[in-house]
């Protein structure tokens, strides 16, 4: 392996395990959000897409993807894009990210926003108790990317990531 | 060297770019003054990230918008150290938000027309137009569905609720024809497919928002404009107010961080 192409795997990783600072119990990858990662003899690229246009994390996403490469790579520039096309989708989370979502108590999005078969949606079950007793209380939550949802049957609010 | 036609085309669509910027920034700005002092506080909230997307609009339309100027200007520059006929937002969005109908009757109209816009310059010939309508597109759709909500609730609620939607309604509807004003576009830009003609979403604009009206219980306002030149940036007093807040920050303080 070329002295660049180890390089560029420690990189990678690094960069993949970043964590989102609105939802830190999932990955940037995880979330679908980085595009790639290039490393090149003096500089590493990375390629990354907002969720929604107005999200405020994506300036410190973008620092922590500094910091990561720093950590494993000081010796190259970092270089952090970020492209619009195409429009990031729930569709884009990982199945290990929808997995870490619902284990911290957001109810992950349902089926797919891109054409095809959907499936119909009974209900969304309850993060903490299961139960399919919920409902919605407010369309727009603690993030740009959630709902507010409310189970009857244990009474505890939770989030709901939306299908976008 | 960029031919001077290049350039001439780079203004044009600054122009419009900057205008669909200064619609979703001035009605970013309107709807946080609701942050706070709304009717309940899922409210504050859906009303917060309604302004967050509108915001998140408004930054990428102007960063390319400054990039196409020479010299170029950013983001910053094109918000905080315009004056105010510099803004090229109709008035509809910048006049005062008036009750809690008067912003949903507001925000019915601003953002179906929006989601028509952004659905048509999602096949736009200009790549960047393109990819910012895609994202704003799926955002817009939400926004609209907020706004219907509440019109129906309180178009088909109580004697007092009705009335007051009805009054929003009618105050509104006069300011909406400015969305559809071509004249000040250049048209080489629609028939380049850089641009959506606005003329030609005025009636499936109108057609969804006539439904919700109906379906609220609610009467369709009669025909007729307000006078509003907002595109030509001569605006409303309302807008210089809104400026003088927004900006005063920026322009007391010169290049402040935090």
């Amino acid at each position: 392996m070329t002295p660049v192409a180890a390089a560029a795997v420690d990189v990678r990783v690094a960069v993949a395990a970043v964590l989102d600072p609105e939802l830190p119990m999932v990955t940037i990858e995880d979330l679908g959000i980085l595009r790639g990662v290039t490393v090149e003899d003096e500089t590493v690229r990375v390629v990354i897409t907002p969720t929604y246009a107005g999200c405020p994390a994506m300036e410190a996403i973008r620092a922590d993807i500094e910091a990561a490469v720093a950590a494993v790579d000081p010796s190259r520039r970092v270089v952090v894009d970020t492209v619009l096309a195409p429009a990031w989708s729930t569709d884009d989370i990982t199945v290990e990210g929808l997995r870490r979502l619902a284990a911290a108590g957001i109810s992950p999005p349902l089926g797919s926003t891109r054409g095809g078969p959907t499936a119909v949606r009974l209900s969304v079950r309850c993060p903490q108790c299961g139960s399919p007793d919920t409902g919605e209380l407010s369309r727009f939550g603690s993030t740009a990317c959630k709902s507010l949802w409310v189970c009857h049957a244990c009474s505890e609010p939770f989030d709901r990531f939306k299908e976008l | 060297m960029a031919s001077t036609s290049e350039a001439v085309a780079g203004v044009a669509l600054a122009d419009y770019a900057t205008a669909l910027a200064d619609d979703a920034l001035i009605a970013s700005h309107r709807l946080t003054e609701w942050v706070a002092r709304a009717p309940q506080l899922e409210e504050d909230v859906a009303l917060g990230n309604i302004a967050l997307d509108l915001l998140g609009q408004a930054r990428m339309l102007l960063q390319y918008a400054g990039s196409l100027l020479v010299p170029p200007r950013t983001e910053d520059e094109l918000a905080y150290l315009r004056d105010e006929r510099a803004f090229r937002n109709v008035s509809l969005v910048e006049r005062e938000n008036g009750d809690f109908a008067v912003t949903m009757a507001r925000l019915l109209l601003f953002s179906t027309y929006q989601h028509e816009l952004y659905g048509r310059l999602t096949a736009s010939t200009d790549e960047t137009l393109a990819a910012i309508a895609a994202k704003a597109v799926k955002e817009v759709a939400y926004h609209h569905d907020h706004a219907r909500q509440w019109v129906l609730r309180l178009g088909d609620g109580t004697p007092t609720s009705r009335a007051r939607m009805q009054a929003a309604v009618d105050a509104e509807w006069p300011w909406a024809g400015e969305l559809f004003d071509a004249s000040w576009l250049d048209p080489v830009l629609v028939e380049s497919g850089a641009a959506v003609d606005p003329g030609e979403i005025e009636s499936a604009t109108l057609v969804r928002v006539r439904a919700v009206v109906a379906q609220a219980t609610l009467e369709v306002p009669p025909e007729g404009s307000a006078v509003s030149n907002g595109r030509d940036g001569r605006h409303t007093e309302a807008l210089g107010h809104l400026l003088a807040q927004m900006q005063h920050l920026a322009r007391s303080h010169p290049g402040a961080t935090w």
